[in-house]
């Protein structure tokens, strides 16, 4: 019998997941709605915040909606891929990831198609809508520059996001009840990052938009696609640096989670 | 002592002080285990404060924007939405707004069963030891976040002395209506044998409509009072912190409390009701 390749695997392993999440059709059903309307309610969030105020950090409506729909595109797109090693404390608490170490697949893209979150797919769907309608609403001009960041933005950002999502996991291996701290930083980054940057204030902002990087995630792409100067200053080929910083934010992720690996005790549950 | 079933009269608690006992055991309880959970409770905290921080700063630019404009937003000034966001940040913790699974996973495992073997009622089993853990997460995820926003922020203090216990009142029958609502969509799972999906709708609607990620009162009045009365959503998290920020006179303030009594009485009932009829259905596979 020819051995699978270790893609086959992977795929089977998807749809097995697919398969098992479907078959509980009400649930299932339930639970896309529900993340179509999770994103609803954020976007709703900014909506109602710009139904009792004009401008918002000197941002209007328009302006605003561009920064929300590149942040969430992005955050969805990890969301689905990654989001759900954020139940890494509690593969480690149960000793599942014993049982994942010793397979001789990846430990990593095993415990990612453990759970896919294909529910997730209504977040995307809805991500790209609210994208595609905040492009057309702020007037920005097609150009072969702007289409080509309004396609790199959010994947740039996907990748970051993930970084985000495996690095912050990988706290569980030293903290075992870490639980909701990865929070912080994915869906804490996902809602600093839908709103423009001169919101923030003070040492935080530094932190969070520089220190972190998040800034770079959909505030200055936005304001290349508004054609904007930054009211913080910084120059104009900031927004073209997302698919650098995500490239550094991966790598330093894939770094702590050998590390942390590497230095596994198990739980002995 | 007689023969007990799941669906059968269960023992009477013989008196007053023996039921004071139970209470006090199981209250207990519930606060002892979650304070065993250390560093889940420090996680959970730094959260809540990381949160509590965008959404302070994102407000703090509406109240800005609203004072350019010459006004308040929906009645609220800067350092009423700074307590608001913080205080808010802190209840999430001691209402337990999400992740309350036990019920439904008990139901799953079929550990529910012995649940059902006590002498005390399933929900009221439930709820002591949850009134527990709201006690310590009012020690710990309640203190931190608040902390912190009073001494970054400049923070709205209450001005009238009845607004402490109206708020402590109010803290308590938000717990209330919060247990209530994660037992009812945890008992659904002795209908459908994957509750994820209504566990998620519990967990936006609650956000949503609870005013976590925005005050209900920003929306179009007609709409917010819809929403405070057709919902028991804002009584979880909304009208404790209304309270707080004194948002309305005194009257006011009794006004709310007494939509989230109705709230908490209607669905602790609904909450009995739901259990007495999956007790009838209820089939737990031996093995």
């Amino acid at each position: 019998m020819a051995e699978p390749s270790t893609l086959a695997i992977y795929r089977r392993l998807v749809a097995a997941q697919v398969r098992s999440q479907a078959s509980y059709r009400a649930s299932f059903a339930l639970d896309l709605v529900s993340n179509v309307v999770f994103l609803g309610a954020d976007l709703l969030a900014v909506l109602v915040v710009f139904y009792r105020v004009p401008v918002l950090g000197g941002f209007s409506l328009t302006d605003t909606l561009l920064v929300f729909g590149l942040s969430s595109l992005g955050f969805s797109l990890a969301d689905l891929t990654v989001g759900n090693i954020d139940k890494m404390s509690r593969h480690v608490r149960t000793g599942l990831l014993d049982a994942v170490l010793i397979r001789p697949l990846g430990v990593l893209w095993q415990l990612l198609v453990l759970d896919v979150g294909v529910r997730r797919l209504g977040r995307v769907c809805s991500g790209v809508v609210v994208l595609v309608i905040a492009v057309r609403l702020a007037e920005v001009p097609v150009t072969p520059a702007n289409l080509l960041l309004l396609v790199v933005t959010p994947l740039a950002g996907a990748v970051f996001f993930s970084a985000v999502f495996v690095a912050t996991a990988t706290v569980a291996f030293w903290w075992v009840d870490s639980g909701e701290l990865t929070a912080a930083l994915t869906y804490g980054g996902r809602d600093f990052t839908s709103y423009p940057m001169t919101v923030y204030g003070g040492w935080f902002r530094h932190l969070l938009a520089f220190g972190l990087g998040f800034g770079f995630v959909a505030y200055y792409p936005a304001l290349v696609l508004l054609d904007r100067p930054d009211p913080l200053g910084g120059p104009a080929w900031l927004g073209w640096c997302g698919p650098l910083l995500a490239a550094v934010a991966a790598a330093l992720a894939a770094l702590v989670w050998r590390t942390g690996v590497r230095q596994y005790r198990s739980t002995g549950s | 002592m007689g023969f007990v079933t799941a669906t059968a009269d269960r023992l009477t608690i013989r008196n007053f002080i023996e039921t004071v006992g139970i209470f006090r055991t199981l209250s207990s309880s519930g606060f002892r285990r979650f304070s065993t959970y250390r560093q889940a409770t420090v996680a959970a905290t730094a959260t809540n404060t990381m949160f509590g921080f965008v959404r302070t700063y994102v407000m703090l630019a509406v109240a800005g924007s609203a004072v350019a404009a010459g006004g308040q937003v929906a009645g609220y000034d800067a350092p009423q939405l700074v307590t608001y966001v913080w205080a808010g940040q802190g209840l999430i913790g001691v209402v337990a707004l999400w992740g309350w699974t036990e019920l439904a996973d008990r139901i799953r495992s079929g550990d529910v069963v012995t649940d059902l073997l006590r002498p005390v009622h399933p929900v009221l089993g439930y709820l002591l030891p949850d009134l527990g853990r709201a006690a310590y997460a009012l020690l710990t995820r309640f203190v931190v976040p608040v902390a912190v926003g009073g001494l970054v922020f400049d923070m709205y203090l209450p001005q009238r002395a009845a607004t402490y216990p109206l708020f402590a009142a109010s803290v308590l029958l938000a717990v209330l209506v919060c247990f209530a609502g994660r037992f009812l969509v945890n008992a659904a799972g002795y209908w459908l044998l994957d509750t994820r999906g209504v566990l998620m709708g519990w967990a936006v609607c609650a956000g949503m409509l609870g005013g976590l990620y925005f005050p209900i009162r920003f929306l179009p009045d007609g709409l917010a009072a819809a929403v405070y009365l057709g919902t028991p959503f804002p009584s979880v998290l909304q009208i404790p912190l209304d309270v707080l920020v004194e948002r309305d006179p005194p009257a006011g303030q009794l006004g709310l409390l007494g939509i989230q009594a109705l709230w908490a009485g209607l669905l602790l009932t609904a909450c009995v009701l739901v259990q007495r009829r999956a007790e009838r259905r209820l089939v737990v596979q031996g093995g």
